[in-house]
């Protein structure tokens, strides 16, 4: 007998059924040594560290934590392997391999995607749409380049590779990230030492076993992993010529401080506090779109995450009161759902940096918003936070955050914006929004960042260079640009 | 060329104040200053040091510049800097164009001065020729490299992204100890053709070209702040060229390894771009080359939906 339908309710606010990813078919050790001569290796140092899943604050994996005499093993391997192998080897070749990197990791995106949601605590629908599927277009992009490196540096037909790449990167991206470091590296003849952040190895050692698949020669890739002292290894070691590290402001300046008189090459990618400029001309359902997805993308855990709004006065009203509508629809929750908007915190350590800072912005005089949703009891939250009443002066608008907190000001001309948007030390991104071209020309062209999305936010290519200006870093990752902190040119 | 041979006696006999010969006319010595802002003032501190020619006798009193002139500098370059970057290519163009005519037509004051400095005859002129031919090398690539080194990006989304290079800001410069003209013209250069502002310290030991080098920036329609010259020590201005928190890059030309190492530990406390042109034979045509002017870019990538 059917069963009689539910009446319709259009009363009480629908709730979405729970739409999770499958974990059956991820295959995760129980530990992983450290990737050297594409082999797993057990750690020298005998240490090993346990990596979580920070939704539910679960084991995942024992990890190998990489002492000085791992890092020094995985540098010996890279500069072997460059010296006998890669240096010499036909750039077309070389080109060969990285492709398969690409198809590999392709064909292997869906497990990707899930490790990296778990280790990580973004959102399945982020990690299958964005970080993996950007991941491989990265090596894609840079494989071709590797035999057509003479038309990408004007009147300098001898381009040479540095030698032994060491790359740092960090928490919020971790695959996404490494294939931005080791794609333009391999491409252009160089070996590579990987470190990824401590929170989320997995992809990268997921990473590994795809090189290994793809049958790179031993030694070209290696990654190990470890925390600030591994790091710390690979860039004071002698045997490295070049770092390029992403990550916060304060290490980058103690990398470029430790790089002094050394010689070795490097590229700095680090924080930033991007001004995202909403006009009052913009379309403004648009524009508050592009808001959420400047700075709850990844639970704000972005470089370039947008997160200083500034907005003209005549609309300011209209668009907070849309913002606060908006992200009461969010759905906070497991990583691994895919209505999910906002996952976890990364670590525990990155949720008390949030609740500290946001404290201080209370403290400061700010007004502080958050939607009512409810959290999960278990693993690392945090509520998409609006801040209104601050100033030039908070700290909350000087310091980035690294999380879903957004500082909210107002402005009445396109030069007062300019200055305030101006006004700090960083210069990662930008957002201009207005359907008035020729401002955006003027915006875009006046604000000290690498990358300025007018009328979007948060977009990423691998041919599109990005870096920063100021304190935010220097080098540029992606494109035409991304080769050259991978070649000498002298 | 007699009215300048006088004053070199002159000066020789105890800068020029007792002592003249009754046949020839009383020359008039020149005060050597610094060139801040576009003004020629005295350095704050009021310190200098001589300069000797090879018999030991005094040609001129230099300023010592002190870290207080060099701020001013900085504070010159700053503001100097939007309106810098913000003239249109072509004019920027002609402006360098124009400090070469100038130079040009100074070019017996400015072999006098690298001579008196010690260099021979034919030496100066060829530094002196050198010297006006690369700002006109400079001097054309300023409406080029944008288009050398930007790019279109073929983006997968429907986005119109596009790549291109702008100042990295305010730059300070150490320039070469040697070729007191040639030297720091070729490091000047890249730097303003690229749209920064500077501040540069010269040549110690050959720092007369340099001063008559500003006034001739000085006539030519370089707004003041985009060129801030400065003579002195440089052991005791380094630290502070490299460590300035308003400043976005350092260009240091020497090789001293320690002082390099120093200098580059400074450049990180505001992540400042740490540029060493070091290796170069300023005299040699390698020394010259549109990656110079990148050294001191920052390449903005813009994006924009495509759609109605």
């Amino acid at each position: 007998m059917a069963k009689k339908p539910k009446p319709l309710d259009f009363h009480s606010k629908w709730s979405y059924a729970p739409a999770p990813e499958s974990t059956d078919h991820v295959e995760l050790k129980k530990s992983y040594g450290l990737f050297i001569n594409n082999e797993f290796t057990e750690p020298l140092s005998g240490k090993y560290f346990e990596t979580i899943n920070p939704a539910r604050e679960t084991k995942l994996a024992d990890i190998a934590e990489a002492g000085q005499a791992d890092v020094d093993r995985a540098v010996k391997a890279a500069r072997k392997a460059y010296d006998d192998v890669w240096y010499g080897m036909p750039a077309s070749e070389r080109g060969k391999y990285i492709y398969r990197i690409a198809r590999i990791m392709q064909e292997r995106a869906r497990e990707l995607a899930v490790i990296e949601s778990m280790n990580g605590g973004k959102p399945i629908r982020e990690s299958r749409d964005l970080d993996v599927p950007l991941a491989a277009a990265h090596f894609f992009y840079y494989a071709g380049w590797a035999d057509k490196l003479q038309f990408a540096f004007p009147g300098k037909p001898g381009v040479k590779s540095l030698g032994v790449a060491g790359q740092i990167i960090p928490w919020n991206f971790p695959l996404l990230m490494a294939a931005w470091k080791v794609a333009p590296a391999l491409a252009a003849g160089n070996t590579v030492v990987l470190k990824p952040a401590e929170t989320t190895p997995l992809t990268a050692l997921k990473l590994a076993e795809i090189i290994r698949d793809a049958d790179l020669p031993p030694g070209v890739v290696n990654i190990v992993t470890g925390a600030g002292a591994t790091g710390a290894a690979i860039v004071n070691h002698s045997g490295i010529d070049k770092v390029a590290f992403t990550g916060s402001t304060e290490v980058g300046k103690i990398i470029q401080k430790a790089l002094a008189g050394t010689g070795k090459k490097y590229t700095l990618e680090l924080g930033g506090k991007a001004a995202n400029i909403i006009f009052a001309d913009a379309t403004i359902d648009q524009a508050v779109e592009g808001i959420v997805n400047g700075i709850f993308f990844n639970q704000g855990h972005v470089c370039c995450a947008g997160s200083r709004l500034f907005v003209q006065e005549p609309v300011a009203d209209l668009v907070i009161r849309k913002l606060k509508d908006r992200i009461e629809t969010l759905i906070i929750g497991d990583p691994l759902d895919k209505n999910t908007d906002i996952g976890a915190i990364n670590s525990k350590d990155q949720l008390g940096k949030i609740k500290r800072l946001v404290k201080i912005g209370i403290d400061e005089g700010g007004t502080c918003y958050q939607p009512s949703c409810s959290l999960p009891s278990k693993g690392f939250w945090y509520r998409p936070t609006l801040f209104t009443d601050v100033t030039q002066a908070s700290r909350i608008v000087q310091e980035e955050i690294f999380g879903p907190v957004l500082s909210i000001q107002t402005f009445r001309t396109v030069e007062e914006v300019i200055e305030k948007a101006n006004n700090i030390p960083y210069g990662l991104s930008g957002g201009v929004w207005t359907d008035k071209g020729s401002k955006i020309f003027k915006v875009s062209s006046q604000l000290r960042a690498g990358v300025v999305w007018a009328n979007t936010y948060n977009k990423f290519d691998p041919t599109s260079p990005f870096g920063g200006y100021k304190e935010s870093g220097m080098g540029r990752e992606g494109g035409l640009h991304g080769l050259s902190p991978y070649v000498n040119l002298n | 060329m007699n009215t300048i041979e006088s004053k070199t006696k002159i000066i020789k006999s105890g800068n020029g104040m007792n002592s003249e010969k009754k046949t020839s006319r009383l020359s008039i010595p020149k005060t050597y200053k610094l060139y801040i802002n576009g003004k020629f003032p005295r350095t704050e501190s009021g310190r200098y040091y001589k300069l000797h020619d090879k018999e030991g006798n005094v040609i001129a009193n230099i300023c010592r510049a002190s870290r207080k002139d060099f701020r001013d500098a900085v504070a010159a370059a700053r503001k100097a800097l939007s309106e810098w970057a913000k003239k249109s290519a072509y004019n920027r163009s002609q402006i360098l164009y124009r400090i070469a005519e100038t130079l040009e037509g100074r070019k017996m004051q400015l072999i006098e001065s690298l001579m008196k400095e010690g260099t021979t005859a034919s030496e100066a002129e060829t530094e002196f020729n050198l010297s006006v031919d690369r700002l006109v090398y400079y001097a054309g690539w300023c409406d080029k490299y944008h288009q050398v080194f930007s790019s279109v990006n073929p983006t997968e989304g429907s986005y119109f992204n596009f790549s291109f290079p702008e100042p990295t800001g305010v730059v300070s410069i150490v320039a070469p100890e040697h070729n007191g003209l040639l030297g720091l013209i070729s490091v000047m250069a890249p730097c303003i053709a690229g749209g920064n502002t500077c501040i540069v310290l010269v040549s110690q030991q050959h720092p007369l070209t340099a001063i008559d080098f500003a006034e001739v920036i000085h006539a030519s329609d370089v707004p003041g702040g985009v060129i801030s010259i400065l003579t002195g020590f440089k052991n005791e201005l380094l630290s502070h060229f490299a460590s300035h928190m308003d400043v976005n890059a350092i260009v240091y030309t020497h090789h001293e390894k320690e002082e390099l190492k120093k200098m580059e530990e400074q450049a990180s406390v505001n992540v400042k771009r740490a540029i060493t042109w070091n290796k170069f034979n300023w005299k040699d045509s390698s020394a010259q080359n549109p990656y110079l002017i990148m050294d001191l870019q920052e390449i903005k990538t813009t994006w924009h939906p495509v759609g109605i």
